[in-house]
Formats: C-alpha cells, sequence, structure tokens
C-alpha cells in the first residue's frame, strides 16, 4: 500500500508526458522531482528527437516515389509508439518548414507491426502523400523532405478500420488519394494471408495517376479473389453509381469502405441510405488540403458541445462568448496569450494581418476569425 | 496627478498618433513575415546551451567542496538560472515562440525555473501589465505593491522603510514576483479567500517543488558536498533574482518612463496604446552579450510595444522604433545600464520620504509627468508659437516647423520644458539671492544705525557725568544738604 502510494508520488510528475512508459515512468517520475520544473525529456530529446516522452516523435527513413505527384514516406516512430493500431486508421504529423511546425493527417498505408523488408526488420510505419496543387505542404512532403528528417507524430487514430477477420465479401470504392487506407487494410488481409472475395474500384483521372499501380496487380496475382477495376475519369468522367448493379451485381452483399474526394462520399452516402445499407457503409472524408473558405461560418466549441454560427469579422472569442461558454481571455486585444485555444478542425483567420491558422494551430481567440466551418477543443 | 491625455501630453494630433501606429504595425508585420528558420534556430541553440550550462553546472556541484568548483559550478548555475529565467521562460511565456508550432516551445506549456508557477505569472504580466502598462491602479506593477514609485501615489508610514524593503525585494525578486502573481491570480480568477482554491494548491506545488530541488534533492544527491551545493545553489539564486530585478528596474522606473490616469484608458485607440507603451518603457544601452543576458530587455520599449516578436529580432526593431522617434520628435528613454539604475534608485530613496520635503509635483517630477508639466511654458524658440490660437492644446501642437521642416514634438517640448525649468529655477534662486542682500543690507544699515545710536548714548552718558564731575563744588553739597 504504502509502496503504492510511493510509486504513485514519484511516477506523478512524468504521468501526463510518458503514459506509454510502462516501469520507465518510475524513473521519468524520480528523475523529474530533481530536474523541476524541466522534464528528463527537456534533456532526453535534446540528445535524441525520438526519445522524447512528451510528444511522439519520427524519423523520416525513406521517400519513395509513387507516381509523378505522389510519395511514400517510411517512418521510424519514436519512444512510446504503439503499432498496435487498426489498417485504415490515419495519423497526425507534424513537419518542420521554415523554422514552422505544420500538421496534417495522412492515412497509414501500413498494416499494424509491419515491418519493411529492407530495413532490417525495423519497426516502421509507412503514409503515402500526394502532391495537392496548392498545397504547400503536400508538396514539401512529396518533393521537399529528405531522408533523416525529425517529424512529430500523433498516435494512430479514426474509426474508418477493418477488423480482423475480414468480412467474406468486400467492396472497396476509391478515388485518388482515398486509396491510401485501403492500402493499409490489403496489405494487411495480404500479410495474414486471409484476403476474402474483395472487389476494388478505384477511379484516377489517367492511369499514370495510380497509386500502387503494381503493387495492386501483385496482390491479384497472389489472391484471385481480389480484383481491382481502374475507372479513369479523365477518358470516362465521373463513375456513375447507377453502374454499380452492371459491374457488381452482388454489392448489396458487400461490407463497403469508401475513400474519396467529398462529393463522391455524398452520393454513395446518399445510395446505400436509398438501398436501406447504411450500416454496410464505412466512409472516411479526407479534408482535403486547402486553404481557408470564405469568412465566418459555424463555430463548433467540441467539449462544451455548443456551436454558433458568426460572420467573419466576429472574433471567436466573442462566438464562444455568444454561445455561453466559458471562454479564457484577458486583454481581448491580442498580447497577452490567455486566451489561447487548439483549432481542432476547420480554418480561422488572424484578423491583424489575416495570417491564415488551420486545423492544428493554437489560435489567439480573441484576434481570430472563422474562415469557414471550424472546431475548437474547449 | 499622471498624464491623462496622452495627445496633448505627446503633442501630436489624432491624425498623427493614427500613423505612427500604423507605421509600428508595419514594423510588426515585417518582422512577422520574415520570421523563420533562423529564428528558430536561434531560440533552440539557447535552449541547448541553457539545458549544458545547467547540466555542467550542476555537475561540476559534485566537487564543490573544492573552492574553484564551487565557484565555476555556481557561475555556470547563475548563468543558466539567468538565460532561462529571462531569454526563456520571461519570452517563451509571451508567445514569442508561438508561430514555430513547437508544443514544446510554446507560450501555454512552458514552466520555468522560479517560485512562481508559469501560468500566475503570465496571467498577472502578460495580461494585466502589459495591458495596463503603468495605468496607476490598473498595473500592479507599479512598486509592486511595496515601493511608492511615483508621486501620484499618496505617501504612508510604511514608505520610510522602502530603502529597505527595496534591498530585500532586490534579494528575493523570485517570491517577490510569486507572491505578487499569486495574489492577482486569486483576484482574477474571483477566489481570493478559500484556502484550498486552485490557484492556493497551484501556488503551493510549485514553490514547494522549487524549495526541494534547490535546497534538498541537489544537495542531498551531492552527499558529502551537500552544503556547499546547497550555498552554491542559494548563491546561483541570489545572482539571478538581483539580475532579474536590476533589469526589470532599468526597464520601468528611470526617469523618462511615464505614468498614466485611467482616464488614458477610455476609448484608447491602438495608437495611443503604442505611445503609452513607448512613453511608459525605458531601454537601457547594451552589447551583444549584456542584451542575450537580459533577455532583450535592454529593449524594453520594443518589447512593450510587440511583447510577442521573438526577443531576438528586438534590436534590428529598435533601431526603426528610434526612426520612429525622430520623425515624431518623441523621447526614446535609454541610458547605461548603471544611470538607468540609479535614476531608479534615486526615486525609490527620495520618494520614501513625506511629500512635504519633495519639491515638484506628480505633474514635473522626474519620475511622472503630465500635459500639465507644459502649461504656462511659453516657447521662445518658435516664431510660430505666437501665431498660434489661444487655447493651450493649440499653442502646444505644432506639427512642422515651416522654416526647417522638422516636426515639433514632445521631445523639443521637454527640452525647452527643461531649459524653462531650469532658467525659472535660476531666475528665483536670483530672486532669493537678491532678497537675501536686500535683506542683510537692511540688517547692516540697523545694525549701523545701532551702534550709532549706541555710540550716541554712550557719548551723552559721558557728557553728562563729565558736566557732574565739573560742577561747583556748593551745588554738590547743597544737594546733599539740601
Ligand atoms: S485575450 Fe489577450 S491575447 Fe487574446
Amino acid at each position: 500500500m504504502v509502496f503504492k502510494n510511493v510509486r504513485e508520488w514519484l511516477e506523478a510528475p512524468a504521468a501526463s508526458v510518458a503514459e506509454r512508459g510502462g516501469r520507465l515512468n518510475v524513473l521519468r517520475g524520480a528523475v523529474a522531482r530533481v530536474t523541476t520544473p524541466l522534464l528528463p525529456d527537456d534533456y532526453l530529446h535534446l540528445a535524441n528527437p525520438l526519445w522524447s516522452a512528451r510528444e511522439l516523435r519520427g524519423r523520416v527513413v525513406e521517400v519513395r516515389k509513387e507516381t509523378a505527384d505522389s510519395a511514400t514516406l517510411v517512418i521510424k516512430p519514436g519512444w512510446g509508439f504503439d503499432f498496435k493500431y487498426q489498417p485504415g486508421q490515419y495519423i497526425g504529423i507534424g513537419i518542420l518548414v521554415e523554422g514552422r511546425w505544420h500538421w496534417r493527417s495522412y492515412s497509414l498505408t501500413c498494416p499494424p507491426n509491419w515491418s519493411e523488408p529492407g530495413h532490417g526488420g525495423k519497426r516502421v510505419i509507412s503514409i503515402a502523400v500526394k502532391a495537392m496543387p496548392e498545397g504547400f505542404l503536400s508538396s514539401h512532403l512529396v518533393n521537399g523532405v529528405k531522408p533523416g528528417a525529425v517529424i512529430r507524430l500523433q498516435a494512430p487514430q479514426g474509426r474508418f478500420v477493418m477488423s480482423f477477420p475480414p468480412p467474406d465479401k468486400v467492396l472497396f470504392l476509391t478515388a485518388g488519394s482515398g486509396i491510401t487506407p485501403v492500402m493499409a487494410m490489403l496489405r494487411g488481409m495480404d500479410r495474414r494471408e486471409r484476403v476474402t472475395d474483395v472487389v476494388h474500384l478505384h477511379s484516377a483521372r489517367t492511369a499514370e495517376d495510380v497509386m500502387f499501380g503494381n503493387e495492386l496487380r501483385a496482390l491479384h496475382d497472389r489472391h484471385p479473389s481480389f480484383s481491382t477495376h481502374l475507372h479513369l475519369t479523365g477518358e470516362n468522367g465521373k463513375f456513375k453509381l447507377t453502374d454499380l448493379d452492371e459491374r457488381f451485381p452482388d454489392w448489396r452483399d458487400r461490407e463497403t469502405w469508401a475513400c474519396g474526394p467529398a462529393a463522391m462520399l455524398d452520393e454513395i452516402e446518399k445510395h446505400w441510405r436509398e438501398a436501406g445499407l447504411s450500416d454496410k457503409l464505412h466512409v472516411e472524408r479526407f479534408e482535403a488540403e486547402r486553404s481557408a473558405i470564405g469568412e465566418g461560418g459555424t463555430v463548433t466549441f467540441a467539449k462544451s458541445d455548443r456551436s454558433v454560427e458568426v460572420d467573419g469579422a466576429t472574433s471567436l472569442l466573442e462566438a464562444g462568448e455568444s454561445a455561453g461558454v466559458q471562454m479564457p481571455f484577458g486583454c481581448r486585444m491580442g498580447i497577452c496569450q490567455t486566451c489561447v485555444l487548439t483549432l481542432s478542425s476547420g480554418h480561422a483567420r488572424d484578423l491583424r494581418n489575416g495570417d491564415e491558422k488551420r486545423e492544428g494551430d493554437k489560435v489567439q481567440t480573441c484576434i481570430s476569425a472563422a474562415a469557414g466551418d471550424c472546431t475548437l477543443e474547449i | 496627478m499622471a498624464i491623462t491625455d496622452i495627445k496633448a501630453f505627446a503633442h501630436l494630433t489624432e491624425a498623427d498618433i493614427e500613423m505612427l501606429g500604423q507605421e509600428l504595425d508595419a514594423i510588426r508585420r515585417s518582422v512577422e513575415l520574415s520570421r523563420g528558420e533562423r529564428d528558430a534556430k536561434y531560440i533552440r541553440r539557447t535552449i541547448a546551451a541553457q539545458r549544458g550550462l545547467e547540466v555542467a553546472g550542476r555537475a561540476i556541484l559534485f566537487g564543490s567542496r573544492n573552492r574553484w568548483a564551487w565557484l565555476t559550478g555556481t557561475a555556470l548555475l547563475s548563468v543558466a538560472k539567468i538565460v532561462e529565467n529571462m531569454e526563456l521562460g520571461h519570452n517563451i511565456s509571451h508567445g514569442q515562440w508561438d508561430w514555430m508550432n513547437d508544443p514544446e516551445i510554446h507560450s501555454t506549456n512552458w514552466e520555468w525555473d522560479q517560485t512562481g508557477p508559469s501560468s500566475q505569472w503570465r496571467r498577472a504580466h502578460n495580461y494585466s501589465h502589459h495591458t495596463y502598462t503603468n495605468v496607476l491602479g490598473k498595473d500592479e506593477d507599479l512598486g509592486f505593491g511595496i515601493l511608492r514609485m511615483t508621486r501620484d501615489e499618496p505617501w504612508r508610514r510604511v514608505h520610510l522603510v522602502q530603502p529597505v524593503a527595496n534591498l530585500i525585494l532586490a534579494a528575493t525578486f523570485e517570491w517577490g514576483i510569486a507572491l505578487h502573481d499569486w495574489d492577482a491570480e486569486k483576484e482574477l480568477s474571483g477566489h481570493p479567500k478559500k484556502w484550498n482554491s486552485e490557484p492556493n494548491k497551484e501556488f503551493a506545488r510549485k514553490a514547494a517543488r522549487q524549495v526541494a530541488k534547490d535546497f534538498v534533492f541537489y544537495p542531498a544527491l551531492t552527499g558529502p558536498a551537500w552544503k556547499s551545493t546547497l550555498k552554491a545553489n542559494a548563491t546561483a539564486n541570489l545572482a539571478r533574482n538581483l539580475w532579474a530585478y536590476a533589469v526589470i528596474f532599468c526597464g520601468h522606473f528611470p526617469d523618462g518612463a511615464e505614468k498614466f490616469t485611467v482616464e488614458q484608458l477610455d476609448g484608447e485607440t491602438s495608437g495611443e496604446w503604442y505611445l503609452r507603451q513607448m512613453l511608459g518603457s525605458a531601454n537601457f544601452k547594451a552589447g551583444p552579450a549584456m542584451a542575450f543576458m537580459s533577455g532583450n530587455l535592454c529593449y524594453q520599449i520594443e518589447h512593450h510595444l510587440f511583447p510577442d516578436l521573438p526577443s531576438n529580432r528586438y534590436a534590428e526593431v529598435a533601431v526603426k522604433v528610434r526612426e520612429l522617434c525622430d520623425k515624431y520628435d518623441l523621447p526614446y528613454t535609454t541610458g547605461s545600464l548603471g544611470k538607468q539604475y540609479l535614476l531608479a534608485f534615486r526615486t525609490i530613496h527620495k520618494l520614501a520620504l513625506p511629500d512635504k520635503f519633495l519639491k515638484r509635483t506628480a505633474d514635473d517630477a522626474p519620475e511622472t509627468s503630465s500635459e500639465r508639466k507644459f502649461a504656462g511654458i511659453t516657447l521662445p524658440s518658435l516664431p510660430t508659437a505666437a501665431q498660434m490660437q489661444e487655447t493651450w492644446h493649440d499653442t502646444h501642437i505644432i506639427p512642422v516647423d515651416p522654416a526647417t521642416g522638422q516636426r515639433y514634438g514632445l521631445r523639443s517640448a521637454m527640452q525647452e520644458a527643461r531649459v524653462v525649468l531650469k532658467a525659472k529655477a535660476k531666475h528665483e534662486k536670483e530672486v532669493l539671492r537678491e532678497a537675501r542682500r536686500a535683506l542683510k543690507e537692511k540688517a547692516r544699515q540697523e545694525k549701523q544705525m545701532l551702534r550709532e545710536a549706541g555710540v550716541a548714548l554712550q557719548e551723552r552718558a559721558r557728557h553728562e557725568q563729565e558736566t557732574l564731575r565739573h560742577k561747583p563744588f556748593w551745588a554738590k553739597a547743597t544737594r546733599r544738604f539740601g
């Protein structure tokens, strides 16, 4: 009993930062007692950024071109990464460009506990990134990142997953980079040698734009129960859902995973709802990497479970107050940082200089306004 | 009374102030746009260097029974603590590095090596002090509630001990700050009384940890050297306290750092806010090393104008701010560290005394003046002054000298005021001397007259005696027998 208390006491300082540390926490905690207010991490991550337990870190070990405008990044996560995620989940990564960290989320393309051959069985993960025309970060990831770069990582998350064992009949509907989470599922099935009856319909503009083309073909060769059907929108236009009956007459019997542009997903959801099959459909919406849209929007306060419609001149602080949320504030003029909150989705704009803030950024609510719908972590 | 109307005090029109504000905004924007890799490297290197110094200092203190090891270890630790306090803790908590979006170098979760919790300090400092800089009754940093730093504050008997209070505050500065922030936090969060309120708990936790670290854990770790390690830790804390104190006092209390009344806050525009920050703080001259050790707070004016711009950019911002001061003829208060401190020191000691011992009023004192200081001061050097309209306000706002194109503003007015006040003082002295001379002369004359009267009297007595002596005998006899 006493021992437990002592242990708790020792662990306490490191508890919030190293929940994944197991027995190491006691040591970390004990050291933290002495080095307060610094934590062991403050020293450790200077020696090796991957040893940080305050936040997950990773190192890019390989950048592999997939198509002209897409690449796979192989990442070795640092201390404390949990490899027991589910295929289909995504991961937040932070990357340093010109002194500033930028956050984006990308689907993991590798199944859990997956080791890339050729990396000496090292425990690594991978994501695939497609450069967006105006996405400065995705372009940087595809063309600018060199192996060795240290990045920040968030634990994998997301509900777009495939459980194990997989369903007997599966339909994947993907478009563009929507293929990435599905790739993780396929690789997972392949690794466990459980590829059931799977059909995959993938839309891309041209044949050159298809990511993982060779791998999909190889998968089919190894597991004839799997097949990919390409739909080239450059030649044939958008895929019409009404064609499903003709191409996959048994689509109603299949558990379906769909990922791609929002418009496509909206249609798919509608189609499935009308067929009364909503519970057989799993959808993943990528927030496309785009800049802020418009002025104002609906601001949602996640923890308080409230939301309010505002214009582009109303500060987020005022928005929160008008919705009855207990917002922290001080000077109300952008100098004291009392009002800083995390933007968990959407965009905001700094009213003083027009700077754009996006998901993952911390914003001073007193001088920022919604630029489109957004969500604050409060 | 301190400044109630910053426009009148600054000798600027509304449009001028608006323009000044825009020029400052432009400076801000140019730094924001050019923040990047170089700045990020600067702070990361500073952090690494500080950690290195601290580890080295602590390691050397294991041998602290040796005199040289003690001295070296203590010196390293002192420097580490100063850097941690000034360049890291203070500046990061101001959000100067928030733009990097790095959770480890962010105002929302940086904890510093000082008694008080960072969060409480942030509230009191970033909010109360930086929003209401030098506004009487609003900015608690004005004398930290212990010292009377302006004669706007009525004298009380406790102020007599000010010289001693000042020394104690300097030596225990971190505690002074911690208690002060704790109070502010309780006030602001609306928990002034309850003993187990969150601010109280937070304060106790942090203070206990700090004390335990410096005075129990680290000394204990060095085993037999515990006593000398303890002394080393105490010395390093003391050195840090004295330095932080000196930097803060030089930035806020030398002559020329003006005070304001709450009236000034009424409908204050952003230009006026800038102006208040500019007139309310003071710099001191420092080379790169001293600038670094002061957390770049030798650029206090720039820091108050742009509290959340990266500290390593203040030096270049200072050049532009000075240019603006020249352009708008505004004072830019600076001087050597020694001079600035002595000015603050003088104020501390002067204001310990009751008002009846002070010559100046809160309108024209060295440490606080107001727009009223310029009332009744004629401006002989400006030919245009005579043509100006009648009201005081108008005679004092002379945007540009038509002959030279030079703007006429607060700085010139201050100089004039200094000259005029000096002349006035000289004149008064002269009058006094004159009066004294006249009085002396009168006294001399009276003395002379008195002496003459005395002589005359004596003469008369002598004469009478003489007469008496020469009276015939019968006359004497008659008197005797008659
Ligand atoms: S309330 Fe002070 S920065 Fe927002």
